[in-house]
């Protein structure tokens, strides 16, 4: 059976940004450069890659908060049990996929509303999806709170995001978005503003409910060893384009795309004993020749794993 | 090989309006010529308070109340803004956490390295300080033409090398490193780090290097401190520490740290947060989020380091826990 959640399909987001005060032409940056992905139920895929590869806009992209150049994206609708296009579908469509496909952002200081209280901050999607009695709502602010573990929940719903640490924020971040039962959730870098002690019982946090909740996860980091922790496969990002897909420790065993070595062989490792082998690249090499090929086809090398073939040149199988 | 920094009981705290604050409480350790000694711990622990107050650059309520910091044989602790505006980057250079935003946007990058050498060293000319800045540019993996230009024109990785080089021109004996790659992303990271071990072999330099990156604190150094509200609970050889962490704390933080080698394994996480500093605690200050508190350790105890093995030094509270 295909139990995809999404489908991506050649999506591209291009910018257009002047080409400088007295110039008339327009320069258009390719940040997201047409990339095809699948998520599957309950499966969390890792986005990676360095800043400005097009992670975040891939995701911004995807749940419609900025239009998209072109591209499909398919979603599977739970109401009506089949895949829908979100650009064609209707407004009862489009609402399920705006309450079914939910954000965690990264800096848990400027994604709540210091003006609000935490009860409110979780209360909101419920008042504008209109989901449940007005009284049952704070009943549900409760359990939520409960779940991503803000005990005793009564002392934290009058209080505002100034008054919880770093960690406690991110979880009201984590409940707002879980509030709503989606089905999917896009994770943007939601630890790396965290100290290490809490980081991890985040990650923990989001692994469990996403196992009791069946929440599938598109999972963007730049780190390597934070996304082997948390997904089941990860797809690596260069240019706009995706390089690389496989499953994670596929990946991280087996890398084949220069790209890929180059991001693995740059994660520090915590034993002092272990040297680091370094992988270096010439990346406007590189870039031309991706440019030179701008077919996207990417070639099976088994085990679900996918790598962009660009020209097949010979690099890219050396070993 | 002689000691070029010697901090012995260095206590440090803030005064506020809700009362003081012990960032940094009986603190010692050496640094050897040469050497690269790292500090980590989390957010809040007193890792930048150390620093600030090795250099005596910390904010205005910042007040040193006891102990001394010898460094090349001269005490600091006590000495005049003037002496010790001579042994500012002379002497000691830091890399401040977030220095690459602190770029000066309307003076060229290279005027700005220059100002430091004028005030340092005014007796040297302006084409003996761009071949210096040259050299140093080249050191760090920068074309020299990067002098000319801006701050806004230079990518982050770019300001952090250029921030590197404005380190070293006064040629420092000891270099303090603050979360100096925190803000890049790791493709960066990993050649600032390239670029610092490399930098220090070349020139010889001593090297502290503050992080919460357990995995670049474990490449970089050769011997680290952990840190906890404001008290070093373990210090010792970075490679043993991390074969044979005695300290709860020390080991909680390296069960914290995922890793791309090896098997996956099952991360720990610390429960609960911090303590205030400003709360006066009795004993053991992480007696309450200590996963072994009921078993091994005592709580009562006052924190005091006790040598376990050659320059391995852990806090009395763990050493307990062998016996009991």
């Amino acid at each position: 059976m295909n139990n995809n959640l999404i489908e991506v399909r050649d999506l591209v987001k291009h910018f257009e940004v002047s080409g400088g005060l007295f110039s008339r032409t327009k320069k258009v940056i390719k940040a997201v450069d047409g990339i095809d992905f699948d998520i599957k139920t309950g499966e969390t895929l890792g986005l990676v890659g360095q800043s400005g590869c097009g992670k975040t806009t891939t995701a911004r992209a995807l749940c419609l908060l900025d239009p998209k150049t072109s591209g499909t994206v398919n979603f599977f609708n739970p109401d009506r049990q089949k895949m829908e296009s979100i650009d064609n579908i209707d407004e009862d469509g489009k609402r399920t996929f705006r309450r079914n496909m939910q954000m965690i952002f990264q800096d848990p200081y400027e994604s709540l509303n210091p003006r609000w209280t935490i009860k409110d901050i979780i209360k909101e999607p419920l008042d504008i999806h209109n989901i449940g009695a007005l009284n049952d709502r704070e009943e549900a602010v409760i359990e939520i709170l409960r779940t991503v573990g803000l005990t005793p929940p009564e002392n934290y719903l009058a209080r505002y995001p100034h008054e919880i640490s770093g960690g406690q924020r991110q979880r009201v971040s984590i409940a707002r978005t879980l509030i709503m039962k989606p089905k999917f959730v896009i994770c943007d870098e939601p630890t790396s503003m965290l100290d290490v002690s809490i980081r991890i019982s985040i990650m923990d946090l989001m692994l469990n409910l996403a196992k009791d909740l069946d929440v599938s996860y598109l999972y963007i980091t730049h780190d390597l060893a934070v996304a082997r922790y948390m997904c089941n496969r990860i797809a690596v990002m260069f240019n706009g384009k995706i390089v690389e897909i496989a499953e994670t420790e596929e990946l991280l065993k087996n890398p084949i795309h220069p790209y890929t070595k180059r991001l693995i062989s740059s994660i520090p490792i915590p034993d002092p004993s272990y040297i680091r082998e370094k992988y270096q690249i010439n990346y406007d090499e590189l870039e031309e020749i991706i440019l030179k090929n701008p077919d996207k086809k990417m070639i099976d090398v088994g085990n679900e794993h996918f790598v962009a073939s660009h020209d097949t040149k010979d690099y890219l199988f050396e070993s | 090989m002689s000691n070029i920094l010697e901090v012995k009981n260095l206590t440090m705290y803030y005064e506020t309006i809700d009362g003081n604050v012990d960032a940094v409480k009986n603190i010692s350790f050496n640094v050897k010529a040469g050497e690269s000694f790292g500090i980590v711990g989390e957010s809040g622990c007193g890792k930048t308070s150390v620093a600030m107050s090795l250099l005596q650059l910390q904010a205005e309520n910042g007040k040193i109340s006891n102990g001394s910091i010898l460094f090349d044989g001269i005490e600091l602790v006590g000495k005049s803004e003037n002496d010790l505006r001579k042994i500012r980057w002379d002497g000691i250079s830091i890399v401040f956490q977030g220095a690459m935003n602190a770029w000066n946007p309307v003076v060229k990058v290279g005027e700005q390295i220059r100002e430091a050498m004028r005030e340092h060293s005014p007796e040297s000319t302006k084409l003996q300080n761009t071949e210096k800045i040259n050299e140093l540019f080249s050191m760090v993996g920068l074309d020299s033409s990067v002098a000319d230009r801006f701050p806004h024109e230079l990518s982050g990785g770019m300001k952090q090398r250029a921030i590197i080089a404005l380190a070293l021109s006064c040629d420092p004996k000891l270099v303090i490193a603050d979360e100096p790659t925190t803000a890049l992303d790791v493709v960066i990271q990993d050649q600032i780090l390239s670029e610092i071990k490399k930098v220090q072999d070349l020139l010889g330099l001593s090297l502290i290097y503050i992080s919460h990156d357990i995995a670049v604190i474990a490449e970089m150094t050769d011997k680290i401190a952990v840190m906890y509200a404001g008290s070093i609970v373990e210090m010792g050889p970075t490679s043993e520490v991390f074969k044979s962490p005695q300290h709860s704390y020390t080991q909680a933080l390296l069960d914290s740290t995922p890793s791309i080698k090896g098997e996956k394994k099952k991360l720990r996480s610390l429960e609960g947060e911090p303590p205030s500093l400003i709360d006066k605690i009795d004993g053991c200050t992480f007696a309450p989020r200590c996963p072994d508190r009921e078993t091994k350790c005592n709580p009562s105890q006052h924190m005091q380091l006790i040598e376990v093995s050659p320059e391995h030094f852990v806090d009395i509270c763990s050493i307990g826990k062998e016996s009991k």
